[in-house]
């Protein structure tokens, strides 16, 4: 009896390792059609040779196992920052599933938004009927302040026009005139989510700018996080632009949205930046976003205002001197000693655990902005980049990330591999090991193909709780990244060392 | 207070839920209000279904639960079989989102002889949306040969865009079949097809009926097909979430039969191949696998049958009517074999059923479990107060009233709004859906486990599974953080 004890209840992670199953397994390949294992084995090493990288990074067609998703799963991340605000995307149902699903998974937090359901005879006729109806059903039932329209592939490929869906639900009063629907076409063939993020963003401002500039600035500034999925770097900035007496505008802060309180009931839209807030962006006395490529065409707008936009990384000690400055700069605002005294614990902090970062060989992944600040702290720490693959990758970042990595002795060895698939990096680790990567989640198919130690940063991670409660920006952030590295090393360094009579003469007590 | 707060629920259950149900519509433009009415209704005994229409378009911006064919196709039917690269063909977005959500679980090298937790994708640009991605799909499957060569064949999972700029797949199939001598499927499950998942699973059989069976035929006339033996049996509708198929094979193999082929879950290529040589299919998920189960019955004679192996009564039953299809030795050693776990059913059921006594339950699961599991639940002495199908059928909904008691409110095809309502006025003490409503109902103090991925844990399904489901739903029940939820200083 494989589930003998009652008072032990094994699940799959136990139940499965009983010997009855063990014998199911065997058993059951005489029908299975396998290969010999000794086939199997060899294919496996082979798969580890400079042949099959070769092989691997000479492929046009097909990706494996990419580091990017969709443009609309951006798009409603940036919605869910508005107050009140419901993301509706027009197109099949299916993909609003995936993306609540996604972000649910990661977050461990509900997320609404709403699909219009096209099924084939919107496909034939179009789906206006659709928009009319979804917008007047999602007003009455869910009450939001603002519903934020994005596409999905399928209205993109046969070319619903938003504008005039929009206009055309307003005047058979799906919803009232002055409701604002600000809109963004994010055709999932172009881009990625991070693209998206850019276009919904740049869709919100637009909508609820208009008609809303002053003669005069309004003093504040405003700042746009981008496709960010650290709870903690919102605070963050919230909490470093407090302190500093600084009046501020955060765009799309989705900290609560993402983050609330269990008080025993449940609230659809808590917290967001307030409608009125947005609008008044138009009229702040500069922008500061904290990623470049999530962001571009919502700058360019910004610009267009005849407004100031600046992109800062605060990741690190360096960016997140050259964030304070910057601020102290625009607003005259001198930095605090509160934060010159948390600098001087993070720099403290980083001189402990250097010895144990220096030189060591990394490979990491993620979205261009998301390893560009991975960057400016490893190369602080005096670790040397190896590989970074960037699946949404574009020449400008690539330029921009070469620039940074020749800036330091230990970044001249890194290749930056754009365009480039998890499937590649595996190639890339075991032809040219490292001592450990940075990745999402899925980066833990590496770790168990090639024993490379994995730091989980980036977005998704599904199969560790609470990360995302934590901030990678800041004085604060600089410890948690470090944290997060040095003793992924030192457990590494452990179960390398944990063999009695063997390997644990360097069990050591003291690191 | 509304008047129906001020009556209890259950001294007229059905005029009581009726009301609700009118209340819930009323928040609903009038259009939409007529549409939903009729997904909704309570249960009255006797009647031959719920009162319910079904597997009807989602109402627009009513924010449904369900996703597409793809999802059905790829995400359900075909993803599980290990063996074989399942290409996600168009862009990026669906295969990232569906990649490793499931837990189907298998056993293999992944990325040499198994794929499951893969992402194939042709990650489709503009320019493949304009001059058509069927040069590029080409060439991908003699890259995937190149890459992959111990694979035993590819599917190709159509995102919505290739139905609608007129790809043919087909013919890319076939070609690449002929070069690279595998199985090359092609399944046209775009996410706009259909109303839900379910026609995906349809689509996803179909392929497998037009495209995987011509193989067995071929190979019948050749006369390559073992004779097998009459205890043949084959596992459909099984894709071994958290092991499922596998606690449920061990049963059906310790009563003598001989388990030729598991679909899907921890299936092979292979396996569905031969699967028209079994003496009789074995359906737990009827909805997906109704289709293809038919299919063998009309073309090779082959009888099927639905079983629950959910919870110990509905074990014993299901056990029982499967060894009723063989002979006396069979029969003997199901008997055996239900009396060999009776000592750790009754142990499981003596230790959690008083802790679980008299709680009700609330479900809203895909087009099985809304009334596969309740059983399981009655074995524990939970009862249920509501069930509903994602995208369930009328086929569905009629083989419903065998598991619900009258009064039960019934829900199909459910918007956030209503179930939030419908949960808010029904009070259950557990409420058992998918990841998209776990943590709103969380939120409101109340316990929750997810009935699609059994919340990290399984497998739930066989007597192995039960001592697990038990556990579970204790633990969701019985955590002490819900006793933490308001604080000491505000408590009314």
């Amino acid at each position: 009896m494989a589930q003998n004890n009652i008072d032990r209840i094994k699940d799959h992670a136990e139940l499965f390792h009983q010997d009855e199953y063990q014998q199911l397994f065997a058993a059951k390949k005489q029908f299975e059609g396998g290969h010999d294992p000794d086939v199997v084995a060899q294919t496996a090493e082979w798969t580890k040779t400079w042949e099959y990288r070769e092989k691997n990074f000479a492929r046009e067609a097909l990706t494996v196992n990419p580091a990017k998703a969709c443009q609309p799963l951006g798009a409603i991340l940036a919605a869910v920052g508005f107050e009140g605000t419901l993301p509706f995307v027009h197109g099949s149902q299916g993909c609003v599933a995936y993306f609540r699903s996604h972000f649910t998974r990661h977050f461990k937090e509900p997320f609404s938004a709403v699909s219009s359901s096209m099924t084939e005879d919107a496909a034939v006729f179009g789906g206006l009927n659709n928009m009319k109806e979804g917008l007047a059903n999602s007003y009455n039932l869910y009450k939001p302040k603002m519903i934020a329209v994005c596409t999905t592939c399928m209205a993109e490929v046969i070319g619903d026009d938003l504008q005039a869906f929009i206009k055309a639900s307003k005047d058979e009063g799906s919803v009232p005139q002055d409701f604002p629907v600000p809109y963004a076409h994010t055709p999932s063939f172009v881009g990625s989510h991070i693209t998206g993020y850019d276009n919904m963003m740049k869709g919100i401002l637009v909508n609820l700018t208009e008609g809303k500039k002053q003669e005069t600035t309004n003093g504040r500034i405003n700042f746009i996080p981008g496709f960010e999925t650290y709870i903690g770097n919102l605070r963050e900035i919230k909490r470093i632009a407090n302190l500093m007496g600084i009046d501020y505008t955060l765009l799309a802060d989705n900290s609560e949205y993402l983050d609330s309180p269990n008080t025993g009931e449940y609230n659809m839209y808590p917290g967001g930046t307030k409608l009125a807030d947005a609008a008044d962006a138009i009229n702040g006395e500069a922008t500061i976003a904290f990623q470049a490529y999530s962001t571009v065409k919502t700058r360019e707008l910004i610009e267009s205002w005849g407004q100031a936009t600046y992109v800062a990384r605060p990741v690190g000690i360096r960016g997140t001197d050259e964030f304070l400055m910057k601020l102290s700069a625009l607003t005259g605002k001198p930095i605090p000693q509160e934060l010159e005294a948390e600098r001087g614990r993070a720099v403290d902090a980083l001189t402990d655990s250097q010895a144990w970062l220096h030189g060591k060989r990394v490979a990491y992944y993620g979205d261009p902005d998301l390893v560009i600040g991975l960057t400016q702290f490893l190369l602080e720490v005096g670790a040397e980049p190896v590989h970074i693959v960037v699946t949404n990758s574009n020449d400008v970042f690539e330029a921009e990330l070469r620039a940074l990595l020749d800036s330091s002795p230990f970044g001249a060895g890194a290749t930056i591999w754009g365009g480039r698939d998890l499937w590649h990096m595996r190639s890339l680790l075991f032809t040219e090991p490292v001592d450990f990567f940075i990745g999402n989640s899925y980066g833990k198919y590496l770790w168990r193909d090639t024993h490379t130690p994995i730091v989980r940063i980036g977005y998704p991670i599904f199969d560790r709780h609470h990360l995302h409660r934590y901030a990678t920006y800041g004085y604060q952030g600089a410890i948690n990244l470090l944290n997060w590295i040095v003793n992924t090393i030192l457990d590494e360094l452990d179960r390398n060392t944990i063999i009695p009579a063997k390997t644990d003469i360097s069990y050591d007590l003291i690191r | 207070m509304t008047p129906l707060e001020s009556q209890t629920l259950d001294t007229n259950p059905v005029t009581a839920k009726k009301e609700l149900i009118q209340e819930v519509l009323a928040a609903y433009p009038d259009k939409a209000k007529k549409k939903r009415e009729k997904h909704l209704n309570v249960y009255e005994a006797g009647k031959s279904d719920c009162g319910v229409k079904s597997n009807i378009k989602s109402v627009p911006g009513s924010m449904t639960t369900r996703g597409c064919a793809y999802a059905g196709s790829k995400g359900v039917v075909w993803g599980p079989i290990k063996d074989m690269i399942h290409i996600s063909h168009g862009p990026v977005g669906c295969g990232y989102y569906s990649w490793s959500g499931r837990r189907n679980y298998y056993i293999g090298t992944t990325g040499i002889d198994s794929f499951g937790t893969m992402q194939f994708t042709s990650d489709f640009q503009e320019r493949d949306i304009v001059f058509g991605g069927d040069k590029k799909l080409a060439k991908l499957i003699t890259e995937i040969e190149e890459l992959f060569p111990l694979n035993r064949g590819i599917s190709i999972q159509s995102e919505c865009p290739i139905g609608l700029i007129g790809d043919d797949i087909e013919a890319v199939a076939k070609k690449a079949a002929k070069e690279i001598g595998k199985t090359v499927v092609p399944v046209r499950c775009e996410g706009f097809r259909g109303v839900s998942q379910s026609l995906g699973h349809h689509i996803a059989n179909d392929s497998v009926r037009d495209w995987v069976f011509p193989q067995y035929d071929k190979e019948k006339k050749a006369g390559n097909i073992p004779e097998g033996t009459p205890y043949d049996v084959a596992i459909i509708g099984d894709y071994n979430i958290g092991g499922d198929a596998w606690s449920s094979r061990i049963l059906l193999e310790e009563i003598g039969l001989r388990v030729v082929a598991q679909w899907s879950g921890d299936g092979t290529l292979h396996e569905m191949v031969n699967t028209p040589s079994v003496k009789l299919n074995l359906v737990h998920c009827y909805r997906s696998m109704n289709y293809i189960s038919r299919h063998m019955e009309e073309a090779y004679g082959i009888p099927w049958l639905e079983y629950n192996f959910f919870g110990p009564t509905q074990i014993a039953q299901s056990l029982r009517t499967i060894a009723a299809r063989f002979d006396e030795t069979i029969q003997a050693n199901a008997e055996a074999v239900i009396a060999k776990y009776e000592a750790q059913t009754k142990a499981v059921i003596e230790k959690y059923r008083p802790r679980l006594e008299g709680k009700t339950v609330a479900l809203m699961v895909g087009g099985l479990r809304p009334r596969h599991v309740v059983p399981a639940f009655h074995d524990l002495g939970m009862t249920l107060v509501g069930t509903g199908y994602e995208f369930g059928h009328n086929d569905d909904y009629k083989r419903t009233t065998h598991y619900v008691e009258h009064g039960t409110l019934i829900y199909d095809d459910v918007s956030a709004y209503e179930f939030e309502e419908f949960i808010k006025k029904l009070k259950p003490d557990l409420v058992a859906s998918g990841i998209k409503e776990k943590y709103v109902f969380q939120k409101m103090a109340l316990p929750f486990r997810q009935m699609h991925s059994w919340d990290y844990s399984g497998p739930y399904h066989g007597y192995d599974g039960f001592a697990i489901f038990a556990r579970d739903m204790d633990m969701a029940l019985n955590s002490p953080t819900w006793d933490l939820i308001g604080t000491p200083w505000k408590q009314d």
